[in-house]
């Protein structure tokens, strides 16, 4: 039999380190880098904080994008319910007098409800994913501006800005929130039945189809979650800004599975960790954050985030061509 | 533990429709415990369908199945297997990406309220690999294991459930005769554990060493079944044809001519490593080998979809520079692939479509939009060569069975006209009506002078139709062997690296 046959698997901090080490290492430079030409200003814990609370929203909506691409799959639509949901939690506070905590879980409720239905339509039709997410991109997206007439819904409520504004000691909200759906989906993805079947779904179907996994339903909850985590941080985003944004979120899509890739998930499916998604995300938002700190305007950003992402693709390639 | 001999499985009047096609009709089958019950057919008989119905992948419209006396009809994969009812499907149903234990417990993890526990699993699935003999470790994963250890697998997976009723369909495709032998000691040991085992394969010699019965289909209908020990070779094909098939093999004796193909020191780490031999017109030259022992990689890189190698290609005598297909076209080189579903046929297109694929450039030379004339002359010159059975040139590849599906891609590359035709595992999974017909082309395409290599793990296919028979260990030639001299028992010493050999 081959020499492969005796590969012992490694413990999983050691796996870790060896499967991200391309991007962990450019992650690296990136910060090396900053640390000499912002003067320490990147460095600071204000400015550090800051960059986890920037990345806290690409970061819940990637970690959504990642079950989806290991299924084989892709959600188009966070971006849009993500936007449906935050306007929805501050209109139905103003203008239909709901408490706090009624709007808020009514907007997430709507969210996710959507992604069920992106699931529900994935799950027992042959539309692609692709297709369905991006039909409900544009509905979503609508409903958006429907329910708020196309203006931003002021909701200057202190007991609704906390959600986005309050702080645990130095770490702002949203940095919890994240840190809180990181582990939770680490555990989902790694440790659970539902996880091993979403590799498997995306790995091969007809192999999970074979040996009794429910594949419609392990994709409907895919995007379920998928709509409940942009549901959360439309919330979120909302809160912070105290007004129900019709436009917020455009191409928050496109930034999740950028952070996806740079992670390592393969967009034919069945690849791909929830902790190499994490890094993905950081390293979009240290590169922001350090072209922000060195005065590079915004369009300067996109065109580095693009080659970054062809470049950290490529690597990757080259390393799996290697093995 | 059933004891022997009593019934476990007894399927009645089955039938299966699908849009248009009666898939099964009226089907019959019973299984025994500690039999191992062979399923016969050409391919496209139904066996597949049959097997599906049993393991609650289809629910046949009409018919009764019961099982241990109870008459149920199964209707999910999770409902078939607790009915004690395991499958090894045809295609490898593994996920690449995750572990061997991992896929062992796909869909009936071990788990503590939805946790896995993953310990427990590597425990229980290295348990299951001693079994079959299998030295692996369950974190390993899928993806860096040959076809034929993901296949031991496949069937470790199948043991692992407790099952009553084992269905094997085509488990040996991919395994070397070592690998087989240890699979049917397994099967022996089974039997005598009084599991019944439904079992399903081409190889008729495979079915005379295993099974006690065989149930032979045809055309989706049950035409009979035998007891093993009182059939013949002949009898079970000529239920299976539905007539008498006189002769598989077509091999005419021919001159050899000039030296068309000459490969000197061909290295391409990891699986070719220094092979050297050279071909004649109008030969067949059987290369022979175990799973992995660089045979279509060799054919790789003649044929240029590996341009990474080192050493010669000498073309009529003159070295060429062969880096890509387009280059080995262009020197008359033409190869029919292992995996015709991958790497051969555009399935969702048309069989017009497949057809013209490698001459695009002829009929749309001088006509920019294309030639419709030429192109319809082209495709139907073709299916009517072959005798490709299909509706319509229109009709999807995907649709048509494996056989015809096969005559395709060799017809796409007899369209260019080569002198060198290399066949990668011509007629694997082909019924046995097709391979006699894929037998007597390249009898034809000898005699017309084509230099052909082919690479075949079926030894009679080998020993029947090559004029003399390369064998490759290990990425070398291991021996060169004329057809005065050929034995499957001399093949096998050289395929395992055994005995002292002089390459000529």
């Amino acid at each position: 039999m081959s020499p492969e046959t005796n590969i012992k698997a490694q413990n999983s901090v050691v796996r870790y380190l060896k499967d991200n080490m391309g991007t962990l290492i450019g992650l690296f430079i990136m910060c090396v880098i900053l640390s000499f030409t912002t003067n320490g200003v990147f460095y600071s814990q204000r400015n550090l904080i800051n960059v986890l609370r920037q990345v806290s929203s690409n970061a819940c909506l990637a970690f959504g994008m990642t079950f989806a691409i290991i299924t084989g799959g892709i959600d188009l639509s966070v971006g849009s319910i993500l936007a449906l949901s935050g306007t929805l939690s501050a209109g139905l506070i103003v203008h239909s007098g709901f408490s706090v905590p009624g709007a808020v879980a009514t907007a997430i409720i709507i969210g996710t409800a959507l992604g069920l239905f992106n699931g529900f339509m994935i799950a027992t039709t042959t539309i692609p994913p692709f297709i369905v997410t991006l039909a409900m991109m544009q509905i979503a997206r609508g409903a958006a501006y429907i329910y708020s007439n196309g203006q931003p819904i002021r909701a200057m409520i202190p007991s609704y800005q906390i959600i986005g504004t309050g702080y645990l000691g130095p770490i702002p909200y949203p940095v919890i929130y994240m840190l809180v759906f990181l582990i939770i989906c680490v555990i989902l993805l790694s440790k659970t039945r539902f996880g091993r079947h979403v590799y498997a779904v995306g790995g091969n179907d007809k192999a999970a189809i074979f040996s009794g996994v429910n594949v419609p339903r392990t994709k409907m909850l895919v995007y379920t979650m998928s709509g409940f985590l942009a549901a959360f941080t439309g919330v979120v985003l909302c809160a912070r800004m105290a007004s129900g944004q019709p436009t917020a979120g455009q191409s928050f899509e496109m930034d999740a599975i950028a952070a996806t890739v740079l992670g390592g998930t393969s967009m034919s499916g069945g690849v791909g960790k929830i902790g190499s998604t994490m890094i993905g995300v950081l390293i979009i938002g240290v590169l922001n954050n350090g072209l922000n700190l060195l005065g590079l305007n915004s369009f300067w950003q996109q065109i580095a985030k693009g080659i970054v992402i062809l470049l950290a693709v490529y690597v990757d390639m080259l390393k799996k061509r290697r093995k | 533990m059933a004891e022997t001999g009593k019934i476990l499985l007894q399927m009645k009047n089955i039938h299966k429709r699908f849009p248009g096609v009666y898939a099964l009709k009226d089907v019959n089958f019973e299984l025994k415990a500690g039999e191992v019950h062979a399923l016969l057919g050409e391919n496209g008989a139904g066996k597949s369908t049959l097997i599906k119905c049993l393991a609650g992948i289809y629910i046949p419209e009409e018919g009764e199945v019961i099982v241990n006396g109870k008459s149920h009809i199964m209707q999910s994969v999770a409902d078939s297997q607790a009915h004690g009812i395991s499958v090894i499907h045809q295609e490898l149903c593994l996920v690449p990406y995750l572990s061997i234990a991992e896929n062992m417990f796909l869909g009936r993890e071990r788990n503590v309220g939805g946790i896995i526990k993953r310990g427990q699993e590597n425990e229980e699935a290295k348990k299951m690999l001693q079994r079959l003999g299998l030295d692996f470790d369950p974190n390993v994963l899928i993806k860096d294991l040959s076809i034929a250890q993901q296949q031991m697998v496949e069937i470790a997976k199948a043991l692992s459930v407790k099952a009553d009723i084992l269905v094997m369909d085509e488990p040996t495709a991919s395994l070397t005769d070592k690998e087989t032998e240890v699979l049917f000691e397994t099967m022996r040991q089974l039997k005598a554990e009084g599991i019944g085992i439904i079992y399903i394969s081409h190889r008729m010699s495979e079915l005379f060493a295993i099974t006690d019965r065989v149930t032979i289909m045809r055309d989706g209908q049950y035409v009979g079944t035998v007891n093993t020990r009182e059939t013949t070779n002949d009898q079970l094909i000529a239920m299976m044809v539905g007539r008498e098939l006189t002769q598989l093999y077509f091999k005419d004796k021919v001159n050899p001519g000039k030296v068309v193909l000459e490969v000197k020191d061909l290295v391409s780490p990891p699986f070719v490593n220094g092979v050297s031999f050279a071909i004649r017109e109008g030969e067949i030259v059987g290369m022979s080998g175990l799973v992995g022992a660089g045979r279509s990689e060799t054919a790789h890189c003649i044929f240029g979809l590996d341009d990474r190698y080192t050493g010669q290609i000498l073309i009529d005598g003159k070295p060429v520079h062969i880096r890509s297909v387009r280059q080995a076209m262009q020197n008359g080189i033409a190869l029919v692939p292992e995996n015709r579903k991958e790497e051969g046929l555009v399935l969702i297109n048309s069989v017009g479509y497949n057809l013209t694929l490698t001459v695009l450039h002829e009929i749309f030379r001088g006509h920019p939009l294309g030639n419709p004339k030429r192109e319809a002359d082209e495709i139907e010159k073709h299916i009517n060569e072959l005798a490709i059975k299909t509706p319509s040139a229109e009709q999807l590849a995907e649709n048509l069975s494996g056989g015809n599906q096969q005559k395709i891609v060799i017809a796409k590359w007899l369209a260019t006209k080569p002198k060198l035709l290399i066949l990668d595992e011509p007629t694997r999974g082909v019924d046995v009506g097709a391979r006699a017909e894929i037998y007597g082309f390249m009898n034809e395409l000898a005699k017309q002078g084509v230099a052909i290599l082919m690479i075949s793990s079926d030894l009679p296919e080998i020993l029947n139709m090559s004029d003399r028979v390369l064998v490759m260990h290990e990425g070398r030639v291991t021996a060169n062997l004329a057809k005065e001299e050929l034995s499957q028992e001399l093949i096998m010493r050289y395929a395992t690296g055994g005995g002292n050999i002089n390459v000529a």
